[in-house]
């Protein structure tokens, strides 16, 4: 309980789901031998990487108090436009660019209903899953369309053996132990006013665990040079992107406080109508560029891809601690129930138990991610008070103020 | 007028409008299509109905509570197995126990719902998302990835959809559909004149209030969830005595289509609002249309397209004119009121 006060941070959704995802990685790693090796760890995204393109700006949505069920039919959608487009013997530059104009088309109605009409997002995005993937059914009615040319499908199948992204990605890891450095020391301040450099709370067990987990990124990335495909680099790009979009921009704040208090943040003048109607837009706008790479990876599209994928996405989406009311989460935890959910699944797969199941085990996952917390909340309302969580911080606030007066 | 006011709530016009849609949209079908008005197209139509209905009915007084049970599909494809499977093995099952059968796996799933979501307050999106994968789960492992085959069923649930309970210019009422009005009858009486119903809109409409009131909301909560559930597995029997073969894919996506249904039908999705027999008219408008333009054969890939403009725009007339309407129906509602006052104060 102590360790618990001293340290906030482990009382953190994030660092629970990085305990669940080293718990998985092991098991995983001590039930089959195929598990870790370079190409099946490649699998594990190159499998799902539509859906992890989606769940970046399904986070955004969520955190902003909305929901976008017709996602997995603008996928579809998407997919489809460019199969009628190829079909009829346009060019695949153009059929791309007729997709992500689809994909647009869907965002702006699914926008202009939610943001201008007011009408609940889950009604209108409801309504949204059956017309787009309606429209993807006018279009290539039962006929299946593949045959794409080589360089649209090696994006995404053929591996990359350059070595640019190898060096992208230790680069990127570097950022990333840069970040933490400036989150968790005083380096601003020791450089702006010329404090003395010291860190600040995490204290040595943080430092370690961070220090671990860059070490274990730059490791498994640098090996990795050769076994991902191209669309894998896309998405840790965008994943980069999306973090910091979310918390180092103006609209990624707006997006919390617009989560968070929909009213405060009209009154508060902020163009609550532009940021949602901008939200939803990006959303289908990344729906279609995953139904494109479906469409790549698959290599053959009917009228169906992608169906169903909406309930996967928001389960990762929900399983990373972004609250379905809106208003919190982080992209942190979204990557890390990413990692759990696709790690789990792969393991899973690889033990030859069925999809079905696989799914169910997420399932019970995902309420236990609130419930446990819920739980842990009424036990510790029933405990004694000097258990409780209240009269601990209460006593180091005594204690921080006696030392103060003591100090005087 | 004023006269017509006194006769018609603000939420009878809701249903009023929809039943005025429905006709539109049979008028415009007849047209369209020949042979439309046979008993045979009414028979389809109601079968798809019942079995959409019955279910809808228990969304319904979920979705009154604030919440969403997206898990139904999942339930009747669970218990339409389970039911199939009891039945095949053992024959001589007869319709009662069977349908308690049926009821009571279904109440329990509900119930786990429910407990979940009123006594260990997680949302009950999250809730019902994480169970319609576990029962869909539970399926697969039951079943072993096997099906049901019809020949398999015995003989009085293969008869059940087609007989005929009453007959009269030459429409049959055959049970499934009986089953569903009477299952709408029931709970559109139990919302409007029982405390539970009444305390299910005041939950929806505002549940810091009814917490207030002294209303036990988690108790009225777990309740409407173990209705959907028992209402689901009705469906599920209904499912099985309908179709007959049962793969592990049985009523997948169900869900959303009577979500869709409970939303045209003018159910508030963020609870307070709405009755079951607009639900009930909601399914059969979604249901009618579907089937018609299947029938229509003008091309069925559009079936989807439709349907899908279709409930944006019942939404949107329903957020717009009924919005007016209903602001006109209170302005006029209040100068009574007022004008009452003043002659009190006189």
């Amino acid at each position: 309980m102590k360790l618990l006060e001293r340290y906030p941070w482990l009382r953190r959704w994030e660092t629970l789901l990085f305990v669940i995802l080293c718990a998985a990685v092991f098991i995983n790693i001590s039930l089959s031998e195929h598990y870790f090796n370079i190409d099946n760890l490649a699998n594990i995204f190159h499998l799902s990487i539509e859906k992890a393109f989606v769940v970046l700006v399904m986070a955004l949505v969520i955190i902003n108090g909305e929901i976008d069920l017709s996602v997995a039919s603008v996928m579809g959608l998407s997919a489809s436009v460019l199969a009628y487009e190829f079909e009829k013997g346009a060019s695949l530059e153009s059929a791309i660019s007729y997709a992500m104009l689809a994909g647009l088309a869907c965002g702006l109605a699914n926008g202009f209903f939610v943001a201008y009409l007011n009408i609940p997002s889950l009604v209108v995005t409801l309504a949204g899953l059956i017309a787009y993937r309606g429209a993807a059914r006018i279009l290539l009615e039962d006929r299946s369309v593949g045959n794409f040319p080589e360089w649209f499908t090696s994006f995404a199948l053929d591996d990359v053996y350059v070595s640019i992204p190898t060096l992208l990605f230790v680069l990127v890891g570097l950022i990333l132990i840069g970040t933490l450095v400036y989150q968790f020391t005083n380096l601003r301040q020791a450089v702006e006013e010329g404090a003395a450099f010291r860190f600040r709370k995490p204290g040595p067990v943080g430092l370690v665990l961070i220090t671990v987990l860059a070490a274990v990124l730059v490791y498994m990335l640098a090996l990795s040079s050769g076994a991902f495909e191209a669309t894998t680099y896309v998405f840790a790009v965008l994943y980069l992107i999306s973090l910091g979009i979310l918390q180092f921009t103006n609209f990624g704040r707006y997006i919390y406080v617009i989560g968070n208090n929909r009213a405060g943040a009209e009154y508060a003048g902020l163009r609550v109508k532009q940021v949602k109607m901008t939200i939803f837009v990006m959303s289908a706008l990344m729906a279609a560029f995953a139904g494109l790479m479906y469409a790549a990876r698959v290599g053959n599209i009917r009228a169906n891809a992608a169906e169903g994928f909406e309930l996967d996405i928001i389960t990762i989406v929900l399983l990373g601690g972004v609250s379905i009311f809106g208003g919190t989460g982080t992209m942190v935890g979204v990557g890390l129930s990413l990692l759990v959910v696709l790690n789990l699944r792969n393991g899973m797969s690889l033990r030859n138990i069925n999809d079905n199941t696989r799914a169910s085990v997420i399932g019970a996952l995902l309420i236990l991610s609130v419930l446990i917390p819920n739980w842990a909340q009424t036990i510790q309302r029933f405990l004694p008070r000097t258990l409780s969580g209240d009269n601990l911080t209460l006593d180091l606030e005594n204690k921080e103020a006696r030392e103060s007066t003591e100090t005087a | 007028m004023r006269r017509v006011r006194y006769f018609i709530r603000v939420q009878q016009l809701r249903e009023i409008s929809l039943l005025l849609i429905l006709a539109a949209v049979i008028y415009f079908f007849g047209r369209e299509i020949e042979d439309y008005y046979t008993a045979r197209m009414y028979n389809r139509i109601a079968t798809q109905v019942a079995l959409i209905a019955v279910i809808a009915v228990g969304q319904t007084l979920v979705v009154l509570t604030r919440n969403i049970d997206l898990s139904v599909g999942s339930i009747v494809g669970f218990t339409a197995f389970y039911l199939g499977d009891q039945l095949s093995k053992n024959p001589n099952i007869d319709l009662e126990t069977a349908v308690a059968i049926a009821v009571g796996v279904g109440a329990t799933m509900g119930l786990v719902n429910g407990l979940i979501v009123a006594y260990g307050r997680v949302p009950s999106i999250v809730v019902t998302l994480g169970t319609l994968a576990i029962y869909r789960g539970l399926l697969v492992e039951y079943s072993g990835s096997q099906s049901i085959q019809f020949r398999q069923l015995p003989d009085w649930i293969k008869t059940l959809p087609s007989e005929v309970l009453y007959e009269n210019f030459g429409l049959d009422l055959r049970p499934l559909p009986a089953i569903a009005i009477g299952v709408m009858l029931v709970f559109q009486v139990v919302l409007l004149y029982t405390i539970f119903g009444r305390r299910l809109y005041a939950i929806g409409s505002s549940p810091e209030a009814a917490e207030l009131a002294g209303i036990p909301s988690r108790r009225m909560i777990m309740l409407a969830f173990v209705i959907s559930g028992a209402l689901s597995g009705l469906g599920g029997f209904m499912y099985l005595a309908r179709i007959g073969t049962i793969t592990t894919d049985a009523a997948r996506g169900l869900e959303l289509q009577v979500v869709a249904a409970v939303v045209v039908g003018g159910v508030n999705i963020f609870g307070g609002s709405g009755t079951v027999f607009g639900a009930f008219i909601g399914v059969i408008l979604i249901s009618t249309i579907e089937l018609s333009l299947i029938r229509m054969q003008i091309n069925e890939f559009w079936k989807d397209a439709l349907l899908g403009a279709f409930i944006m725009v019942a939404v949107l007339i329903d957020t717009f004119i009924m919005g007016w309407l209903r602001a006109l129906w209170s302005r006029t509602e209040l100068r009574r009121a007022s004008s009452v006052q003043k002659v009190q104060s006189i």
